[in-house]
């Protein structure tokens, strides 16, 4: 169901941000490239780090093994979220900027947190105890959401050639169509983040069951080698 | 106008998106192989 719904959004956001909705006054046709720029951001920093986080806290209160590969597996899709709203965001940048890239407060903490939770995955891979891993882990994605409280006022603390909120709640100075194809683009992106979870924590899942039980098998191998030699020291 | 951005970035999200999906679902299927099927799946631990 939330597969279909996803494949649904995302080809109304193609129809829509690529054909159907008019391009700008000022921005001319790379408008379009707004439609999956702020969505990707709100997914990818805000939500799925958001999850990120939130998984981070509650395994370090209860050692929760759901929430701890929840948070691993919303981290990584929030990673691939984030890319996107690096590349999109230069890909506008270059013909409304005349660059791509500036080391604008904005931009420089949004990639310091795309690289924050990148060195996360990193970490969740490590060759460590399992249970020691997940909560070097879990302290990394909570910083890294700290982070998103600098991405998310860099615009205001310091002078930023990233604009501001370009929605107003009240009052949005936007054309309705142009609405329509961000908030269509808002909830495919989203949409497709959670069906990706579901698939992301379901490997999660699996390869710690196969972790868990190739654990048990060494264990029980040394136990029988332990055994066998009691077994031998017992005969001499 | 604009268009030579414009497409590179649609390409770019949903042509990463296409391809994280297929090796996510082929990673499960591989995983699948390995796992009992009582194990497979959380809510049925």
């Amino acid at each position: 169901m939330l597969g279909v719904l996803s494949a649904v959004g995302v080809a109304a956001l193609l129809l829509f941000g690529l054909i159907l909705s008019p391009p700008d006054v000022a921005q001319a046709d790379s408008v379009r490239l707004f439609y999956i720029h702020v969505p990707s951001a709100i997914v990818g920093l805000y939500l799925a780090f958001g999850v990120t986080c939130l998984g981070s806290i509650i395994h370090l209160r209860n050692g929760s093994v759901f929430w701890d590969l929840l948070a691993g597996a919303a981290a990584e899709i929030g990673v691939v979220f984030a890319g996107f709203t690096l590349v999109t965001g230069m890909l506008w940048g270059r013909p409304t900027w005349g660059v791509y890239w500036q080391w604008d407060p904005r931009l420089t903490s949004t990639s310091l947190s795309f690289l924050l939770f990148l060195g996360y995955l990193a970490v969740r891979r490590l060759d460590l105890d399992p249970a020691v891993r997940s909560k070097r882990a879990a302290i990394l994605g909570i910083i890294g959401f700290l982070n998103l409280i600098i991405v998310r006022q860099s615009v205001q603390w310091w002078r930023s050639l990233h604009q501001g909120s370009t929605l107003n709640p009240v009052d949005a100075q936007i054309d309705g169509l142009m609405l329509f194809s961000f908030f269509l683009g808002l909830i495919a992106l989203t949409s497709v983040f959670f069906w990706l979870l579901l698939h992301r924590f379901r490997v999660a899942w699996m390869e710690h069951q196969i972790e868990a039980a190739s654990v048990t098998t060494a264990l029980a191998a040394r136990r029988s080698e332990a055994a066998d030699y009691d077994g031998l020291a017992g005969n001499t | 106008m604009h268009w030579e951005y414009v497409i590179p970035g649609y390409l770019a999200v949903f042509g990463s998106l296409a391809i994280y999906t297929v090796l996510l679902l082929r990673k499960a299927r591989r995983l699948a192989a390995q796992v009992p099927p009582e194990k497979r799946r959380f809510l049925h631990d």
